[in-house]
């Protein structure tokens, strides 16, 4: 039954089960992801300090330097990551990838999308971006499409909204 | 139509003719008018002495400085008490009677609604054709006066539509009912079963009251499936005593005894004591729910009945089982028992009232489990894949119609690597998964909503991933790591495939479907 003659599985073991082109989000989504990232990360730092205050020891300042050089790493990834975030209309189904490092893959058949929502952060709204997500009635789905330029994003949710319309199926 | 009518056993047509009508009378009572009660009685019992002196201008201390009774028989104010006492009932009463009135309920073609409150109101309204299943439960209490509350569960999160609480007699009905109109039948209601009549007399009612308490189903015209499992308390005695959890809880209670006696740390027994006691109410709340147990197929879809003094009785239609998960305790695998589990799309079990198990067979022999899944998964456990269940408990065997894990999975699955693995069905999708603790679940194609591939560093330097079969939230996770990473590839893709097949599979043959389905509940009546 599991036809793997034509998968592309990479040299190093990565995989990609759905082959072709991939529609990518704006470059500019790139800064919202860098600040949100160096946000996140200057916070963890100033976390991981704590056991250095309360303890007086310095030795301890290596967490925080740790923690530092990881999301520095995770900053300079941003453009790649961002790069890496891809979509695919099909007939039946929607493919969603992300991640490089930590790829997942997620596909949601037309039918089964319960709603789809917009949301804006402020700085995405200062680039004129917005993000997708589609709710199903699974938790787990969590599938989003970040860095959509606005008008992008709202003729993709007309367009999905259309096809769960014309697909519609129970639970 | 006054309430009174559903005291005196208004049939359920009466009930579901899209009029509102009140619930059975002892519901504010039911609902939490004990506590109001108790309470109420609590603080006249203390604050009595300060009560009396404001009605009567003195202090505490004035008079004798004893008891209040004997204050106000010594003074003559006998009659002012009783009077008191009296306000004070009727405004109980009356505020019981109000809360009564406010809240009715009224059930349509399209909807079931329900409002209710008296400085809040509420009003929450469900559609008929989106109910994941109707639970009927009976707590103690209620048990007592007959009573019966009625669940709605409406697929999302906290959906659930209540009628608490109806004559045990009307909710048996009423769930028939709602569940055919749910189901399309639009003149449901014109073949209602009889009820069950009772002279008015006292000792009617008693004889009455004494049968429903002892009788599993309220209305033996309305229950007449029979168990497909019957729970021997042999059987369960020994599941409860070799299950994980109860060697779980025997290990601590050892712990913490010796832990206590040789070093003197009778701190321990602080921590522990509580932690026990969940453990323990949770072990014997298992055994007592399960002596009652049964599960057998209505025209309306599975029935699972449960408890002991509580009762509990859920109906899911056919259709809105969305996983099947079959797993084994280590221990008992010498005697070959199973516990079969359900994903279901509704969030009741998160509401203290409707109490929705999640187990759907609590312990049960080889062959009872067959028996179960052919009733939970009709056409999936059928001819050719019922071999591929078998093969999915057993030990993993080349051949066996599983694809597996390669064997470099084994630095992450020690044990399991060989049994860790999947097969695709047109109908469903088997995940086999666990060597010590073995398990198997099944997601039916047609009711799963997403999938999804994930490959970390690690997984990659291995050349290995996992897929998520995502289905709606609930004790099952439809996860198979560890899977080659080409396998795991080619497997998304054909679940990707195989549930858009099978949703439009679904879609075309719903209207066919459906009349059948009616027809059969029709030639049940």
């Amino acid at each position: 039954m599991t036809d793997t003659t034509d998968l592309p599985v990479t040299p190093r073991g990565g995989v990609d089960p759905v082959p072709g082109e991939w529609r990518r989000v704006s470059p500019r989504y790139i800064w919202v992801d860098l600040v949100g990232s160096i946000i996140s990360g200057l916070a963890a730092t100033a976390a991981a300090t704590i056991p250095f205050w309360v303890t007086q020891f310095v030795a301890l300042l290596t967490i925080p330097a740790v923690v530092l050089i990881i999301a520095l790493i995770v900053a300079a990834f941003t453009p790649r990551r961002v790069r890496a975030i891809g979509y695919r209309l099909r007939d039946d189904d929607l493919v969603v990838r992300r991640g490089i490092m930590f790829q997942r893959f997620a596909a949601v058949p037309y039918g089964r999308m319960q709603l789809v929502d917009i949301n804006r952060g402020p700085l995405a709204r200062a680039l004129g971006l917005a993000e997708l997500k589609l709710v199903t009635a699974a938790a787990a789905s969590n599938i989003t499409i970040p860095g959509l330029p606005m008008a992008d994003a709202e003729q993709l949710r007309d367009r999905l909204v259309e096809l769960a319309e014309s697909r519609r199926a129970g639970l | 139509m006054t309430g009174s009518d559903v005291a005196a056993g208004a049939s359920a047509v009466d009930l579901a003719d899209g009029e509102w009508h009140r619930l059975h009378p002892a519901t504010p009572l039911l609902r939490g008018g004990f506590a109001f009660v108790a309470i109420a009685g609590f603080v006249l019992a203390n604050l009595r002495e300060r009560i009396l002196g404001l009605f009567l201008g003195g202090g505490p201390g004035d008079g004798a400085g004893g008891d209040p009774i004997e204050l106000i028989v010594r003074r003559g104010l006998i009659p002012l008490a009783l009077v008191v006492v009296l306000l004070v009932l009727i405004v109980i009463v009356v505020i019981f009677w109000l809360s009564w009135r406010v809240h009715s309920f009224r059930i349509t073609d399209e909807l079931v609604e329900v409002r209710s409150g008296i400085l809040f109101r509420t009003n929450r309204r469900g559609r008929l054709d989106r109910i994941q299943g109707i639970n009927i439960s009976r707590p103690l209490f209620a048990r007592l006066f007959g009573a019966a509350r009625l669940d709605i569960n409406v697929a999302g999160h906290d959906a659930n539509v209540q009628l608490a609480y109806l004559s045990g007699r009307n909710a048996e009905a009423l769930r028939r009912l709602i569940l055919l109109r749910a189901a399309g039948d639009r003149e449901a209601g014109g073949t209602a079963a009889p009820q069950v009549e009772h002279d008015g007399s006292l000792g009617g009612m008693v004889t009455q009251r004494a049968r429903e308490f002892v009788a599993p189903e309220l209305d033996p015209q309305l229950a007449p499936p029979e168990s497909v499992v019957t729970m021997h308390a042999g059987r369960l005695l020994g599941s409860t005593v070799l299950h994980d959890r109860t060697i779980i809880f025997v290990l601590l209670v050892i712990a913490a005894a010796v832990l206590a006696a040789a070093a003197h740390l009778f701190v321990v027994l602080f921590g522990v004591v509580p932690a026990l006691l969940g453990v323990g109410s949770q072990i014997v709340r298992r055994f007592s729910r399960s002596l009652r147990y049964s599960i057998a197929a209505t025209p309306d879809g599975v029935r699972v009945g449960y408890g002991l003094l509580s009762t509990n009785n859920d109906t899911i239609p056919p259709g809105r089982i969305h996983s099947v998960e079959i797993r084994q305790p280590l221990l008992w695998r010498p005697a070959d028992w199973w516990e079969v589990r359900i994903n279901v799309a509704s969030h009741s079990d998160r509401q203290e009232g409707g109490r929705r198990s999640s187990t759907i067979l609590p312990v049960g022999s080889r062959a009872e489990v067959f028996k179960v899944l052919e009733l939970v998964l009709p056409g999936i456990v059928g001819d050719g894949s019922r071999e591929l269940v078998v093969a999915g408990l057993a030990r993993a065997v080349a051949g066996d119609g599983y694809t597996g894990s390669p064997r470099r999975a084994a630095v992450l699955r020690w044990f399991s690597w060989r049994r860790n693995g999947f097969a695709l069905e047109p109908e469903a999708v088997l995940l086999r998964r666990g060597a010590i603790w073995r398990s198997l679940i099944a997601v039916p194609t047609a009711r799963m909503q997403s999938v999804s591939l994930r490959q970390g560093p690690l997984l990659r330097m291995l050349r290995l991933a996992d897929v998520h079969v995502h289905t709606v939230a609930g004790p099952i996770r439809a996860v198979l790591d560890d899977l080659d990473a080409a396998v795991a590839a080619g497997f998304f893709r054909d679940v990707a495939v195989g549930a858009v097949a099978a949703a439009r599979r679904e879609s075309v043959a719903h209207v066919a479907n459906r009349a059948r389905w009616q027809g059969m509940s029709r030639s049940h009546d």
